[in-house]
Order: C-alpha cells, then structure tokens, then sequence
C-alpha cells in the first residue's frame, strides 16, 4: 500500500511540454514547462499581462496552445496529452477530477439558484439521483467551508462576497477532484476576509491532498498557500523554485523588485 | 372578382417540402430539436404558428382535422385554426378525438386514447428545456449534444428545496428515447404519462423559435425525477361536475365570489362524450336532468 502511494505520487499529474500562446503578433506565453505533483501546491506570480491567466486557461483545456503540450494523469493512471481528449471527456474532467476557481464568483456559481443546488449541481452532472443524499452532501460541504447550513436555500446573490468565494469552493470540491485551478481567488475581498479564507483554503488542500494550480499577483498569497512558485514576466517563466526560496532570496532583478514591493509588516 | 387564392393549406409547396425534412430528421432523432425556417402565418407569435406550419405540411385532402385548445374545441384559437385550415385546405373538420387523424392542440394531449395513423400537432412557445437555466444557445446545443443533463436536475432540486416537492406542474422535462431531454410543451404534468410509448406520432413546432422535433410513435418517454422524489401526475382531487369523470384532467372554474367553484374536465370532447352516454356528475347541464325528469314521467 505504501509503495503503491509512493509510486502514485511519484509521477506527475500535470505535465506542461513547452507551452507557447501568440494572439497575432503578440507572444502571450512563451515556452513554459513544469511538472506538477499531486498535493503540490504551485503559485504563478507576476504582474498583469505577464501571461498568468493565459497560462492557467491552457492548463485547464479551456485555450488550445499555439505550441507545445499539456498531459494529465487521468483516474486510471494514464497519462493523457489534453489536446487528444475529445470535447464530452474533457467537459468530464472539468466537472469531476478537476475545479476551477474564478476571481470573480459569479462567473463560477449560478447566482440565482440556491446554494444548495449550486454544490450539488456537480453530483447530479454525474449522475446522482437521490435528492436527500444530493442535500446531505451539499450540507457537509457548506459546513466544511464554514457556511451556516440554514443557508443552504438562499441564493449566493444574498451573499457576501467572501461568502460567495467559499461557496464556488465548495462547489468546486464536492467530486473530490485532484487538481484545482484558482484564478486570483482572494482578489476583490477585504484582508480580514482574505486571511479567513486563505486559511480555509490551506487546511483543505493539506486535508484533501489536493494539487493547486494557483495564478496571483499577491505574493502574500503565494506565501501562505504554495510550495513552488514560478515568476512570469512577458509571457516567460523567469524564476522558479521553492516558495520560501523564491520570496526570501529572489536571484532575478525583477523577482527581487517584486518581492521589495510588498510592505513590511 | 379577385379573392386571394391560397395553394392548399396555405403554405407554398416548397415551404411544405423544407418543413417535411425538417419534420422527417425529427422523427429520426426523437427529442432532438430540428431548426427549419419557420414563416410568418397571418396570426401571431404565441397562437399556435409553429403548429399551424406543421399541421399544414402534413395534412392531406383525406384528413379530418381536430384542434384543442387547453383540451377544448370551441376557445377561440382552435375554432380559429379549425376555420383557417377549413377553408385554406378544405379538409374536414371533427371535435371528435377518435373520428381525427390529425390533432392539433395546445397545452394538452387528449383523454381518449390515441391510436396508430393518428398525428398529434403540439404549439410549442419554448422548445429548449433547459432554457432558463442555460440562456446561451450555443451552450445549451454543446448540452445536447454531450448529453448533459445534470442542470435540469438542478431545476427538480431547487422545486424540491423551495416547496417540498416537485412543484412543476406544466412543460415537465422527459426523456426521449433514453437520449433527448425534451420539453413537452406546456402540457400539465398530468398528460406526461400518455406520451410514453403512445400509437400516434406526436410532432412539436415552435414558430417563434424556429424548431421542430418529434416523438414516432411507440417511444420510451420518460419523466424525470428523484429516487426520493418519484414523478407523480398531479390532478385535483374531485370527479367531473358535469360528467363525474375520476380520471381526466380537471380545469377550476371559479363560480362566484364567495369561494365557490367547479371542477370540469379540460378535454370538452371527452366530457360531452361521457354526458352523452349517460354519465353525469353533481351540476350536470340542464339537457340530462331534463331527460331524467321525462324519464321520470314516462
């Protein structure tokens, strides 16, 4: 059993080959690979434009690359180049083995259903057909991301903005999914809110063993959250490593630029 | 002398013949919704033009033509339907459900059985089930076409969650064939049961949106549900006032403002038919009492 673990987490999950994305003229991402392990938590940092999101849209299927490739270790153990996946498996994947977490949570939660929908939306989209069970679950996960369960019936539009932030969350991981995206998850939300929900955040990744793909400008974030983090600039990766090495010893001009832009606390 | 002339049933042949294909491709795809390039008819949108374009593709000099409104022959729509294909077409017309081979109707499927040879012609306001979910086209096509139905659960779910149990009474979605979900047009959930694996062809046209879709005859149809949540048809819990009918669809007739009311079957056909063979309910019409009471008399 351990050895099985061990092999498990000893390949990939996610493996970017070379990753380019040009808008006409313009080279939004140039030539960008890593490997990303399960339970590893990985902090794209960089300012507007530096290519975050773009990167972060190719990761998750949602952009096709100009070059180069994504594969996923899949359920099954096989590792799978996403381009060869058809539309039907790759809508599959987003919807189970994989969440994707917006900046802005109307774009991931349907406003005007309820909570409790909203998370199980995901279950019913695969098939689950017992609605007490459907509201059992949704009600674990609204308790799990610290949302008073007498809620469950209100829509998020009666929501707090952090509260709307938690639900998408929850919404996100009631399929238990391996790898999730996150898109500036904390951008938007005052700091008492983002502190709450960074911590949140934290203990779930470490409880669920999940693997983050997580894109900001806030290297507070990238902090308290990732292992690993790469610097982009200009659509490149220009600095990677560990995140206590990156921030506390930062080799490039602008990492060291970027990092001294933070106040001290 | 310069009465307009009209080809028969009104539309041109070729129209006739795109609205054919368009209803062929539906038939082979049960559920699946076939644009075609809907026309503008002398009524307007919402009064049945999608049906009326269906019915006047189909219909033959032999057919006899029926048309039901909310179950009734005698609203103004039907009698106005009836009359236009009367005498753009021609064709016989007959209140009468079992004499029809084609049946137009809007928000109901007959009580009296239907049988094979019989085409039953839906109005369809909305086609897409899972438009006030979804409100993107494009999007609601990909869930088609991938077969992704989880959001219209999402709709069961939020009916059960608000009141208790599934409170959609009317355009409840169903299965077609194991493949497509369909909106049955507003029809009350009452009438859900009679499409499933029924003789007749049952044929959709929405005007306004631009498509039709079918279901042939004998095809699973489905209504969907919850385990914890069966479907269940819904009818008031009274007979017939007029032909004490336990069975059909009732229509509330409120009958002053005191609160009191009738309740009186909504396929008008059935209940004469009923009435005429004896049967009568609590405020049976006059007619039958007379009768009674010349019976009485001898």
């Amino acid at each position: 059993m351990a050895d099985q673990n061990f092999i498990e987490n000893d390949e990939p999950l996610l493996v970017a080959k070379s990753l380019s994305k040009s808008f006409g003229r313009i080279h939004a991402c140039r030539d960008v690979s890593f490997s990303l392990y399960p339970g590893e938590v990985l902090a794209i940092v960089g300012e507007s434009g530096s290519g975050k999101s773009t990167l972060l849209q190719m990761l998750s299927g949602q952009l096709a690359p100009s070059a180069g490739q994504v594969s996923y270790r899949m359920r099954d153990g096989v590792t799978r180049d996403l381009a060869s996946l058809g539309e039907a498996e790759r809508r599959f994947l987003f919807r189970t083995d994989w969440g994707f977490v917006h900046q802005d949570p109307a774009q991931g939660l349907r406003m005007a259903v309820s909570a409790g929908a909203n998370v199980g939306e995901r279950l019913m989209a695969v098939g689950w057909n017992h609605y007490g069970r459907i509201r059992d679950t949704a009600s674990d996960w609204l308790t799990r991301v610290e949302i008073d369960t007498a809620r469950i019936d209100d829509a998020p539009r009666t929501y707090s903005g952090g509260m709307r932030q938690r639900l998408q969350i929850a919404r996100n991981l009631v399929t238990e999914p391996r790898l999730v995206f996150m898109d500036e998850p904390t951008g938007g939300l005052d700091v008492s809110v983002q502190a709450r929900l960074l911590d949140l955040l934290r203990s779930l990744v470490a409880e669920l063993n999940l693997a983050v793909v997580i894109v900001t400008h806030d290297l507070a974030v990238a902090r308290l959250l990732s292992h690993r983090v790469m610097v982009m600039k200009g659509g490149r990766v220009i600095e990677t490593g560990l995140t206590d090495q990156v921030l506390d010893d930062p080799r490039e001009p602008y990492t060291q630029l970027l990092v001294s832009s933070i106040l001290p606390p | 002398m310069n009465a307009p002339t009209y080809n028969f049933a009104y539309l041109d042949e070729q129209t006739k013949r795109m609205i054919r294909r368009a209803i062929l491709k539906a038939i082979a795809i049960p559920g699946y919704q076939v644009p075609f390039a809907s026309r503008e008819m002398p009524m307007p949108y919402g009064w049945g033009t999608g049906g009326v374009q269906v019915t006047a593709a189909i219909l033959g000099p032999a057919d006899v033509l029926k048309v039901i409104d909310q179950g009734s022959d005698d609203t103004t729509n039907a009698i106005s339907i009836r009359k236009f294909f009367a005498k753009t077409a021609g064709v016989a017309t007959t209140t009468a459900t079992d004499q029809a081979t084609v049946i137009q109707t809007r928000h109901r499927i007959p009580e009296t059985a239907l049988r094979a040879n019989q085409v039953l012609v839906y109005q369809v306001p909305i086609p897409e089930p899972l438009r006030f979910l979804e409100p993107r086209e494009t999007e609601t096509r990909r869930m088609h076409a991938l077969a992704e139905y989880g959001l219209m659960h999402v709709k069961l779910y939020e009916d059960i969650a608000r009141f208790g149990h599934i409170a959609t009474a009317y355009a409840y979605p169903v299965k077609v064939n194991a493949r497509y979900v369909m909106d049955p047009s507003p029809t009350p959930k009452f009438d859900n049961p009679k499409m499933d694996n029924c003789p007749a062809l049952q044929l959709f046209g929405a005007g306004r949106e631009k498509r039709i879709y079918a279901i042939p005859p004998y095809t699973q149809v489905v209504s969907l549900d919850f385990e914890d949540h069966p479907f269940e048809p819904y009818r008031f819990n009274a007979p017939c006032a007029l032909c004490g009918a336990e069975n059909s669809y009732l229509d509330e007739i409120v009958t002053d403002d005191k609160g009191g009311r009738m309740f009186v079957c909504s396929d008008t056909d059935y209940c004469e038919g009923r009435q005429a063979a004896g049967h009568h309910g609590s405020l049976s019409a006059a007619p039958y009492k007379e009768k009674a009471r010349e019976a009485a008399n001898g």
